[in-house]
């Protein structure tokens, strides 16, 4: 798929009233899924976002029509719907290449090693921020903090996890893109779908993907793992029963209880000192850890 | 006795399809639903603000206090929201959870929402997470049709919708108004306040807005009770929480821990620094809490503690930088993202963390000006307790923190530039040779 064949409606020039609509079976169908959008909330305006992102799917981007569509379903007018669409990055206002490409250069991304991507992919692509390839396939941006820091530097295509990147990983992944090579993210899909089927989940409607791919990622895991080398868990439920009665004696502190190994050490004053630490008027005075 | 890890709601994160309704049920999913609906509601709020659990998306406010704070029932509709829209840079904890086991957040919803007489519950999923909400769709969908969701709730009568919403890209969205706001259709941007939100959220209702993690956390305190929790953690600070550990550590990752653990007992877990390096500053809480340094190491990591030592617990997101790095640089990174990010609405945030920026680039680039740090610290007061939300404050807390602890590469920055300082391949987790030279890359 290239930005040419985005079926975009011709621009707007002076004097018209708006860029073409859609055609009547397209309107229907696009009708069809706003009316479930609209259903999911008490007060129909809520549904603008989820109505952008199925503008985007439709168009690629959050194309005249598509912002009239949408007004034309809310009952709302154009400017309305525009000035909302314009506060949101993942909004765009022209077409977007089939995968849009983000490369994390917040503060530890950046330092890890994503400016360095940055660098490399802005040089290989010959592209800017927000700019699009040629042939239309990759929209390269600078993102910020994705929520995978523990897998830093992080990229990002279509908004799935590319962990653990480098310069050579990252440009093998948009050279593979252009040649139309599935692109298998970290955590995620088996692979990455275009950007307007990826707009149509975020629209709400999903594509029976969500079983594909891994549960967690190795750091994701690691806490685990290092709790079940060391055989460290949380208390088990029962363990509040039991400590009602007498501690077992003749044997380590069950887990949970008084000198167990999941008791914390007195470490700040207000673990030992009353007067430091009030406790919520709603617990008992005789509540303490372990009990 | 060192600390040691307590996972919970990641206890099961490596099972085969964790994120399945099936494997969830297999390891004890949804009794604890069953059990709340069984009580009182009022005594499942009671059991949560007796647990002591405090908000884990940064403000550390007690979860059960703030659900009764909402407006008594007056007859009208009444909403759980749960904020996923995980931005705070650093913060990792909530996007593997969902992917990892969404059914823990749909529980701890169900039981909320039954807690506070709520029948239609929404999460506030950011949209640039699109694994996580496929899995959050597919949970809420199973649990739909295994009867935990929709009307009659497993035969008790009662009723609950639960909206799955996904943002588009915003910050701000975080912070829990402009969440509201964009939840209704409009630009995200943050709200007066008051009313609050338990007065007057969405749709001007009665409304409680809980993080991922906090909600997903109530489960296990109506199984386990109050007392199980509070087992764990500190007096004040109870319960077991995510720590996401990231940047220049051995083993970066997330650690589930009972509060009041270390980053020193965090380190040995997590292998250390890497090596041949010292640890240099790191935050306790995300970008928006004020950096430590090694002088920290034994702060326990609970709210008290990180807050007398002039921080803030926030997300528990530890971001670990080694001594390669130029904390001009990192503080630099920081304030584009929140100038970026701030929403407009009020000057000193949006006009502030522009000049912040403007200031730190030419330090960074070794072009400083006489009094340049001086003019940071005063853009910061005027931006910190003057902008509309935490958002400006957060801002300010990288730029007064670095200069306290690190004053001297800020006065470095008048006149040279920090990659001739710190080249940044030396931080870099790969090898590479930049393509500009330190020398020449003057200006950034």
């Amino acid at each position: 798929m290239s930005a040419d064949d985005l079926g975009q409606p011709v621009g707007r020039s002076l004097g018209q009233v708006h860029a073409a609509g859609y055609d009547e079976a397209t309107r229907q169908r696009l009708a069809t899924d706003a009316a479930s959008i609209l259903a999911r909330y008490p007060k129909e305006r809520s549904a603008l976002l989820p109505l952008l992102h199925l503008v985007q799917s439709e168009d690629g981007y959050v194309s005249p029509r598509g912002i009239a569509f949408a007004a034309q379903m809310l009952g709302l007018t154009t400017a309305e719907v525009s000035a909302v669409a314009t506060f949101y990055t993942q909004f765009k206002r022209h077409p977007n290449g089939t995968y849009t490409v983000g490369v994390c250069t917040t503060a530890l991304c950046a330092i890890m090693g994503g400016d360095a991507i940055w660098e490399e992919l802005t040089a290989h692509l010959g592209i800017d921020h927000d700019e699009t390839t040629d042939d239309g396939v990759i929209t390269l941006e600078r993102v910020e903090c994705n929520a995978a820091c523990d897998y830093a530097p992080v990229v990002m295509v279509n908004w799935e996890f590319f962990d653990n990147q480098t310069p050579d990983s990252a440009t093998a992944l948009v050279d593979g893109l252009r040649a139309g090579k599935p692109a298998v993210p970290t955590r995620g899909a088996a692979a990455v779908v275009p950007f307007r089927e990826m707009s149509r989940v975020l629209a709400g409607f999903p594509d029976g993907r969500a079983d594909e791919g891994v549960g967690a990622g190795p750091a994701t895991l690691v806490g685990l793992d290092a709790a079940r080398r060391h055989g460290w868990t949380a208390p088990p439920f029962h363990a509040a029963d039991a400590a009602a009665d007498a501690p077992p004696t003749g044997s380590a502190p069950e887990t949970g209880t008084p000198g167990s190994s999941a008791q914390r050490p007195v470490t700040t004053p207000s673990d030992s000192d009353p007067a430091v630490a009030k406790p919520p008027a709603s617990k008992p005075e005789t509540q303490q850890k372990g009990s | 006795m060192a600390t040691t890890l307590t996972p919970v709601l990641s206890a099961h994160w490596d099972a085969d399809h964790s994120w399945s309704l099936s494997s969830y049920e297999a390891t004890g999913g949804y009794t604890a639903l069953r059990k709340a609906l069984t009580m009182a509601p009022a005594d499942v709020v009671t059991t949560v603000k007796d647990s002591g659990l405090r908000g884990r998306g940064g403000a550390g406010f007690p979860t059960g206090m703030k659900w009764s704070f909402l407006s008594p029932p007056d007859g009208g509709p009444r909403y759980l929201v749960v904020n996923a829209d995980e931005s705070e840079p650093g913060t990792c904890k909530d996007v593997p959870l969902l992917l990892a086991n969404p059914h823990a957040l749909v529980e701890g919803m169900a039981i909320t929402a039954f807690a506070i007489g709520c029948h239609h519950a929404f999460v506030y999923i950011r949209g640039e997470v699109l694994h996580a909400t496929r899995r959050l769709q597919q949970a809420v969908a199973e649990a739909y049709a295994a009867g935990y969701l929709g009307s009659n709730v497993l035969g008790t009568g009662f009723d609950l919708e639960l909206t799955v919403h996904v943002g588009a890209g915003a910050y701000i969205c975080g912070e829990e108004t402009a969440l509201l706001d964009s939840l209704e259709g409009l630009r995200g941007q943050p709200r007066l306040k008051p009313p609050f939100p338990a007065a007057a959220g969405l749709y001007a209702r009665p409304t409680t807005v809980n993080n991922v993690e906090t909600i997903a956390s109530v489960p296990g305190i109506v199984l386990g009770g109050a007392s199980w929790f509070t087992s764990m953690g500190t007096e004040r600070s109870a319960g077991h929480g995510l720590f996401s550990l990231s940047g220049h550590v051995a083993r970066p990752g997330q650690y589930e821990a009972p509060l009041g653990i270390t980053l020193r007992e965090l380190l040995d877990m997590a292998g250390g620094i890497r090596p041949g390096h010292q640890l240099k500053f790191w935050t306790p809480g995300g970008s928006s809490t004020p950096l430590f340094t090694a002088e920290h190491l034994d702060v326990p990591l609970d709210y008290e503690s990180v807050g007398k030592a002039g921080s803030m617990l926030g997300t528990r997101a530890l971001q670990i930088f080694d001594d390669s790095v130029s904390v001009v640089r990192a503080v630099t990174r920081w304030l584009e993202f929140y100038k970026h990010e701030s929403c407009g609405k009020c000057t000193p945030c949006r006009e502030g963390t522009y000049w912040l920026v403007a200031v730190l680039k030419r330090l960074e680039a070794g072009q400083g000006a006489p009094g340049d740090i001086d003019l940071l610290l005063d853009v910061c007061s005027n931006i910190l307790g003057r902008a509309f939300c935490a958002l400006g404050d957060g801002a300010t807390s990288p730029v007064t923190s670095a200069v306290k602890y690190f004053r001297e590469e800020f006065e470095a920055g008048m006149h040279t530039p920090a990659d001739v300082l710190f080249p940044p391949e030396k931080s870099s987790l790969f090898a590479y040779t930049p393509r500009r030279s330190a020398q020449l890359a003057g200006v950034h």
